[in-house]
């Protein structure tokens, strides 16, 4: 029987943390180096976890798939990240950061998770800060902020448009630190491909080294996933190459729950397609909404050059829509409203695409100050594109870029499974059914830096785990498992390249459970990612061997999770009859077009649970909002 | 956009792994001019693929010129003929049809090729693991304005900050120095205050560290910033000189190794 008790601390939401932090047990000192590790990932959230593990003297055994612990994807994050500082004087508390999140969340999220987000993320800064992250400074040597999307207030710290470069360069240093000191052993390289579950609670790892091949295994006292999300699902995202559901999918086929698997972000600043061979969309980051104006033609397949589209043919449809939001309306809002004016057949030369243009912002400003703010992000652009966006606006549409749903974890960030505990944006428990801008940083940083040294030690004093032996029958069963998935993708030798399958699936995932989403579509999806799985374990083409460097067969082992895993999304999708967030059904909206939450019979979190043939069992975590009351969510 | 396809030879190197020896293979292809240079290998390698035969092994991961992941000697440069861009960042427009295109690993004696076009990039790390770092445990950090850094110098932080850790700058020198990585990161700690406790420590132990490791001597020819992705200013390492030396004087110690 699955118990899904969140474990959310009694008290008024203010000091919930705090009493909670009494609470939890203490190991002693002595006592923790006898304790080991295992935390898979090095972006934010494992980076800053195995940092903080070590420093308390833990010993940490940390995996990751790249060469260099440097190169997870939290990297890529240009922006910002959040905190209520209220520096700015501009009446930003911990409770504005934790009520613009909620509802930004469009009330899917857990408050008292949310509400301890908040309350550290100033601590976060300061962090930072202390280890030598560069971040934006005034001329008095202050630090510097700027806004984001579905906030009023200026809350943004960042480092020019490579806030998640330093910020995972400053967690990484923290960890190599703890390496030198020697209390954490990093293994790179290493792909994570199951979970070893003994008598219930989770012991170890198994890993493929993807050098040698070798299939290896690991035993600890417990196991942190901070493996990141899924948008992978749909072939082309904003997500890195190799970002990847393994860690967290073949967690779930060893019992751990799925929760909101189709809350799923569409970006609305991402490149649009430009052909058949893109590999990747790439993103342009939200806070170029601060000064670009967003904009489309009133007429339809309008074949003029954007420079001479006159003012009075040009509509400004976010400022337009939600004039007290305007372009910076927060991101699924955004998305949906690109969506639209491109399926009238106003986008960019009738296609999809939306002009993002700062003419006004440079004639207003200057061009320096606009190229201080954006310089980097201008030559990304005019790299990628061919165009300069000083003279002619950039063009962007939206692409799937977070995925909110994760494995279920209670307050502790522990799944159900004891033992795994799940962080950053591998888990679902923070942003509800749309995330903010600037706040995926934080929540990676929050959970590694400020949740899980208290509640790992919770957990070792309370449950007591013992460590097992690599040599236990149940490490051997599980390698051997993966031993036979790993030959099996090798023996198909069939007639369909990896690639070509997973565009497949992407299709079907873009077209029926992407941006919109219907029961027709749904029902359909459901059917096709079916039959595509069944033609991949027939038809997939995967060269080379297993006992040496073979990307094809890491690529092959993936899809074949996303091949699961899009099913559910398009299950959960069905499921949850309304809309919220990112999470747009056709059926459920108001006559304007806004979404229709239904907070009667979906105010809960939808965790699944994997059952014998690929049938999932639903069960419910009611969400109770004590605090911040439900409401039509408005930006107008 | 439309745009005409380009056709173009590719002479792709090959490496069964770090113990065999290597060679250039022939590749035709016809590819957009739209299409990103990785993406160019990436349809080569499907292609490869639908033919039962071993794909070319390159890496790349976030493909937006950040993570460090890609390199390739493309004609003889690192990350190809565009200055101030990553291999992911290149784009097929800056070819002609026709033309004849050289792609190798990035080549140094402490980045040994595992296979193709993948080297072992983990000198890097041990270096960065030698001090490469504020011990600054979490938890006790006072307020983050409380001690105010002013903007030239908190700029010129990130702009040594900036380095991806590609690995463009050893590949580029002829001695295969890992000179301007290690100032990089020297100098982005040692700018500001909050390093300045490890300050001369760091900089004898990344150094002693970049030895230990084999990588070459310095010698002024700068090909390190030409090939730079970021652009990171040599001058970096004539401030790391000056740490190093200053370090040394103010060395308790006898040796001077």
């Amino acid at each position: 029987m699955i118990n899904l008790d969140s474990k959310v601390p009694s008290g008024h939401i203010s000091e919930k943390w705090t009493n909670h932090k009494f609470n939890l047990k203490l190991v002693n000192p002595a006592n923790k180096r006898k304790y080991t590790i295992i935390v898979v990932g090095t972006g934010l959230a494992g980076a800053s976890a195995s940092a903080t593990l070590g420093e308390l003297g833990y010993n940490v055994l940390t995996f990751t798939f790249h060469d260099s612990a440097r190169r997870a994807h939290s990297i890529a994050a240009q922006g910002g990240i959040n905190a209520a500082k209220n520096y700015q004087n501009d009446g930003d508390s911990v409770y504005r950061l934790f009520y613009d999140t909620v509802k930004g969340g469009d009330f899917r999220a857990r408050e008292a998770n949310v509400y301890r987000l908040a309350e550290v993320s100033g601590n976060i800064i300061d962090q930072c800060v202390s280890q030598g992250v560069p971040f934006a400074r005034e001329y008095g040597g202050l630090l510097d902020n700027r806004s984001f999307g579905g906030a009023q207030v200026s809350r943004t710290f960042y480092a020019r448009g490579q806030t998640g470069q330093q910020l995972l360069l400053g967690a990484v240093a923290s960890m190599n630190r703890q390496v030198d000191l020697g209390t954490v052993k990093l293994f790179t390289r290493r792909e994570m491909l199951d979970l070893v579950v003994i008598d219930g609670q989770a012991k170890g790892i198994i890993v493929r080294n993807l050098i040698t091949g070798e299939i290896e295994k690991y035993s600890a006292h417990a196991v942190v996933l901070a493996t990141g999300g899924y948008s992978n699902v749909f072939f082309l995202s904003t997500n890195a190459m190799n970002c990847n559901t393994t860690a967290i999918w073949r967690s779930h086929k060893r019992g751990a729950l799925f929760a909101n698997p189709c809350f799923t972000q569409i970006h609305p600043t991402c490149l649009p397609l430009h052909g058949d061979s893109q590999s990747k969309l790439t993103l342009m980051s939200e806070s170029l909404r601060n000064d670009g104006r967003v904009w489309v033609s009133k007429i339809k397949n309008d074949m003029r050059h954007p420079n001479d589209i006159p003012e009075d043919d040009r509509d400004y449809y976010l400022e337009r829509k939600y004039p007290s939001f305007g372009n910076l309306s927060p991101r699924d809002i955004s998305s949906r409203a690109a969506k639209e004016v491109c399926d009238e057949g106003r986008g960019v030369h009738g296609g999809e695409a939306v002009y993002l243009d700062f003419r006004d912002a440079i004639k207003r400003l200057g061009k320096n100050v606009i190229e201080e703010r954006y310089g980097n992000l201008f030559e990304i652009y005019e790299t990628i594109t061919g165009d300069n966006p000083y003279q002619v606006p950039m063009k962007i549409y939206p692409a799937p870029h977070y995925t909110m749903g994760g494995l279920w974890v209670d307050y502790n960030l522990m799944s159900n499974i004891p033992g795994l505990f799940v962080l950053g944006e591998a888990n679902f428990s923070d942003h509800g059914a749309n995330r903010l801008g600037a706040s995926a940083l934080m929540q990676g940083l929050a959970d590694g830096y400020f949740v899980i040294p208290y509640t790992m030690g919770d957990y070792l004093a309370s449950y007591k785990p013992t460590l097992v032996e690599t040599s236990h029958p149940e490490f051997e069963k599980v390698k051997n498992e993966v031993q036979d998935l790993t030959n099996k993708l090798l023996s198909i030798k069939g007639k369909r390249t990896v690639d070509d399958i997973h565009k497949q699936l992407g299709r079907i995932m873009w077209n029926k459970v992407g941006m919109a989403r219907n029961e027709k579509g749904l029902k359909e999806a459901i059917q096709e990612i079916r039959e595509l799985r069944e033609e991949f374990w027939k038809s997939v083409n995967v060269p080379g061997s297993g006992a040496d460097v073979n990307q094809t067969l890491e690529r092959a082992g993936r899809l074949a999770d996303y091949l699961e895993l899009g099913e559910l999304m398009a299950i959960d999708a069905l499921d949850r009859n309304e809309s919220c967030g990112g999470h747009f059904r056709e059926e459920y909206q108001y006559e304007d077009g806004e979404a229709k939450r239904d907070d009667e019979n979906y105010s809960y979190v939808a965790a699944w649970e994997l059952k014998e043939n690929f049938n999932w069992e639903l069960h419910k975590e009611n969400l109770v909002f004590e605090y911040v009351k439900p409401a039509v969510r408005s930006y107008k | 956009m439309e745009t005409k396809n380009i056709n173009l030879k590719l002479k792709i190197w090959r490496q069964k792994n770090s113990n065999s020896v290597g060679s250039f293979v022939d590749y035709d292809v016809t590819v957009s001019p739209d299409a990103s240079f990785l993406e160019m290998l990436d349809e080569l390698n499907n292609k490869l693929e639908s033919q039962s035969l071993e794909p070319i092994v390159f890496e790349s991961d976030c493909r937006e010129g950040i993570c460090g992941t890609c390199g390739l000697v493309i004609n003889g440069q690192p990350h190809g003929p565009i200055p101030r861009i990553a291999t992911c960042q290149l784009h097929m427009r800056n070819f002609k049809d026709g033309d004849t295109i050289w792609v190798e690993p990035f080549r140094a004696k402490a980045f040994p090729v595992i296979k193709d076009l993948m080297v072992d990039r983990s000198g890097f790390d041990k270096i960065l693991q030698a001090g490469g770092y504020i011990s600054a445990n979490v938890g006790g950090a006072q307020d983050a304005n409380a001690i105010p850094i002013p903007k030239d110098v908190a700029s010129e932080a990130f702009d040594a900050a900036a380095c991806i850790g590609c690995g463009a700058c050893v590949a580029a020198c002829k001695n295969a120095s890992a000179m301007l990585f290690v100032a990089a990161k020297v100098s982005h700690l040692g700018l500001l205050p909050q390093g300045q406790p490890e300050r001369y420590r760091r900089v004898e132990r990344m150094i002693a560290k970049m030895d230990e490791l084999g990588f070459g001597s310095c010698t002024n020819t700068y090909a390190c910033e030409a090939e730079c992705p970021k652009g990171i200013s040599v001058k970096f390492i004539a401030r790391m000189n000056r740490d190093f030396i200053s370090a040394k004087l103010k060395s308790k110690s006898l040796d001077i190794a």
